[in-house]
């Protein structure tokens, strides 16, 4: 015992590289490597489970939604505004010139078949959500939704026109942003997700 | 203080403040730790990581679990189905449960064999009855969580004991279970508590951990240590021994939950829990069988019944541990130099084996027989032969420094045992 640890001591006082520190450094690195293995299962537990993830699409049907009317859906725990527009509000959305707009967007980028608008019913500002699905409801200067919360005011095609919400009402869009997150099954019934 | 010198301006702004640095170099680094430690020493630090682990496991698992009569089966079993990686983190909780035992039982003999409970370690060693009787009391209500058979029966017997109380025994069970059956209250206050008690522990721990470093570890020889050629400082020595140990732990750990998770569990678990109809054969987990044979063992004893009786003595079992400090009259501490002593510690050893088969099985014929044998000895051991042990053993010479048996045998690749021999 007492010669070996001799024989380590001109490495120990000499460069300050020695064989101590790479052992050192060494099982750190797999202690390292240990720990993140173990935590990232830890993790990733928190995030959607299989059966929360199951229940990602919401199958809708139209035919009791006359022109003018409005329902609201539930996806990903989410409301969704499904309505169907009338020509006036369809053609009042689709004449608004894009520099008018704080989110420009045209409205044909905004739905599949202009009839029917689905966005997300969740204010951009901070989360409430906006009045309008019902004729007695107060929607706005623009004829859209209005949120109570802090006013932020929408158009019929669910864009912000008024108010602190930065942002547009959310389109359900894939990741890739460019095509839509829901799909119309028949003419008379669409999924969502 | 001088050790916080050697940081950057920050820290020792920090340090003068609020001395935390120095407070762990002091307790963790430089803290002198006897320099002939073996591996039995490892124990305590183990179950301590195993208590980080049992804590954080379980808060992961409480995000997905619901304490509800109808839901709580099947909310475990999304748990292993659905949850990403729950499986692993149920696996890990519910055998960390049993390796949590193993460590503290083996720390808890290597305190009995090293005598490691004696002056001046007294609170020492009952602090960590207090750790082991709510750790007990933990995994009993941990085990009812999942609502399956033996989860509502083995809570309907534990609770039941309480009934053999005379007088106001009927009316604490009612009180327990929140109602006239286990049922929805019961479960949900055994999750809340469930969820305190390893915080409890933790705070128990620290304690112990106090009064551990106020005389510092107890070591193979029994002997207090004679000036600083006895010591060495904990960090690297001790962690790094401590890491070693780690590993080849969580080899053990790993290979069980892997390879055979379901290994300590019972089938009947899978079941989900039935108020109307019992299983044939209720056991409870492995850790608590030796006491589970004491409660089944105990016959009447004189006027009282033996309901009473084996409530008595199970309870007992554990807390004459409390007193074994001042039942134990011999000065000297390690089983090293106490040759009889040595071999009835064994001897107690294969007494709680043979306490731990006896719990397994059925209360009858040999089985019984064995238990109540067993049992009369646990009490013998502890109320007769060590208190006279004390007093009749004529222990070997002490070495008179622990240093001493370590030069004088140095460069001998015998370990820790041969050098002990050598005085």
């Amino acid at each position: 015992m007492a010669a070996s640890a001799d024989s380590t001591m001109p490495h120990a006082s000499g460069e300050g590289e020695t064989r101590r520190d790479f052992l050192f450094l060494a099982a750190g690195a797999l202690g390292a490597v240990g720990v993140v293995a173990v935590a990232v299962p830890f993790i990733n537990s928190m995030n959607p489970s299989a059966d929360v993830l199951a229940l990602s699409s919401t199958e809708v049907d139209l035919k009791p939604v006359v022109v003018g009317q409005a329902i609201t859906v539930v996806w990903r725990g989410h409301p969704v505004f499904v309505r169907h527009r009338t020509p006036a509000e369809i053609e009042a959305a689709e004449k608004v010139p894009l520099s008018e707009l704080p989110d420009p967007q045209t409205d044909q980028a905004r739905v599949i078949k202009p009839e029917w608008l689905l966005v997300v019913g969740v204010c951009t500002h901070l989360g409430c959500i906006p009045l309008g699905q019902k004729p007695t409801d107060n929607r706005g200067e623009f004829g859209g939704w209005f949120c109570p919360c802090h006013g932020s005011q929408y158009d019929t095609s669910g864009r912000i026109r008024k108010g602190p919400a930065p942002r547009n009402l959310v389109v359900p869009m894939k990741d890739d942003q460019k095509t839509f997150n829901y799909a119309f099954l028949t003419d008379d019934s669409v999924r969502i997700g | 203080m001088q050790t916080a010198r050697r940081h950057n301006a920050l820290i020792r702004w920090i340090d003068s403040r609020l001395p935390f640095v120095s407070f762990m170099e002091h307790e963790l680094h430089e803290y002198p730790t006897p320099k002939n430690l073996n591996y039995w020493w490892n124990f305590g630090s183990l179950a301590g990581i195993m208590l980080v682990v049992m804590i954080v496991t379980g808060i992961l698992l409480s995000m997905h679990y619901v304490a509800h009569v109808d839901l709580a089966f099947n909310s475990v079993e999304h748990i292993m189905r659905d949850v990403n990686g729950g499986w692993m983190l149920r696996y890990l909780h519910m055998n960390g449960a049993s390796m949590f035992f193993i460590v503290v039982y083996i720390h808890l003999f290597r305190g009995l064999y090293y005598g490691s409970y004696k002056n001046p370690r007294e609170l020492l060693w009952i602090l960590g009855v207090v750790i082991l009787l709510l750790m007990m009391a933990t995994a009993f209500m941990g085990y009812v969580l999942p609502w399956g058979q033996m989860s509502f029966w083995g809570a309907t017997v534990i609770t039941n004991l309480f009934s053999a109380i005379p007088l106001i025994g009927n009316d604490i069970v009612t009180w327990l279970w929140g109602g006239f059956a286990v049922d929805q209250p019961t479960l949900n206050r055994f999750y809340s508590l469930h969820y305190l008690f390893p915080f409890l522990i933790v705070g128990v721990v620290l304690l112990h951990l106090v009064a551990l470093h106020t005389h510092g570890s107890n070591n193979p020889l029994g002997i207090d240590r004679k000036g600083p050629q006895d010591s060495i400082p904990f960090h690297p020595y001790y962690t790094v021994k401590d890491l070693f140990g780690l590993g080849v732990f969580l080899i053990v750990y790993a290979a069980l939950v892997f390879y055979a998770p379901n290994f300590f569990g019972e089938p009947d678990n899978y079941i989900p829990a039935n108020p109307l109809q019992t299983p044939p054969h209720i056991v409870p987990e492995w850790y608590f069988l030796p006491f589970y044979a004491i409660l089944r063992s105990t016959p009447d004893i004189l006027f009282i019944p033996a309901k009473l009786a084996g409530v008595i003595l199970m309870f007992g079992s554990i807390l004459i541990l409390m007193v074994l400090p001042w039942l134990d009259t011999s000065k000297v501490r390690s089983a090293t130099f106490r040759p009889i002593y040595k071999q009835l510690f064994w001897l107690f050893v294969v007494d709680v084996a043979a306490l731990e088969w006896c719990g397994s099985q059925p209360p009858e014929g040999s089985a019984l027989l064995i238990g109540r044998v067993a049992t009369a000895y646990y009490f013998i051991h502890f109320l007769i032969i060590v208190p006279l042990l004390g007093k009749l053993e004529r222990p070997l010479p002490l070495p008179t420094s622990i240093g001493t048996p370590v030069l004088q045998g140095g460069g001998a690749a015998g370990g820790s045992s041969a050098r002990m021999e050598k005085p």
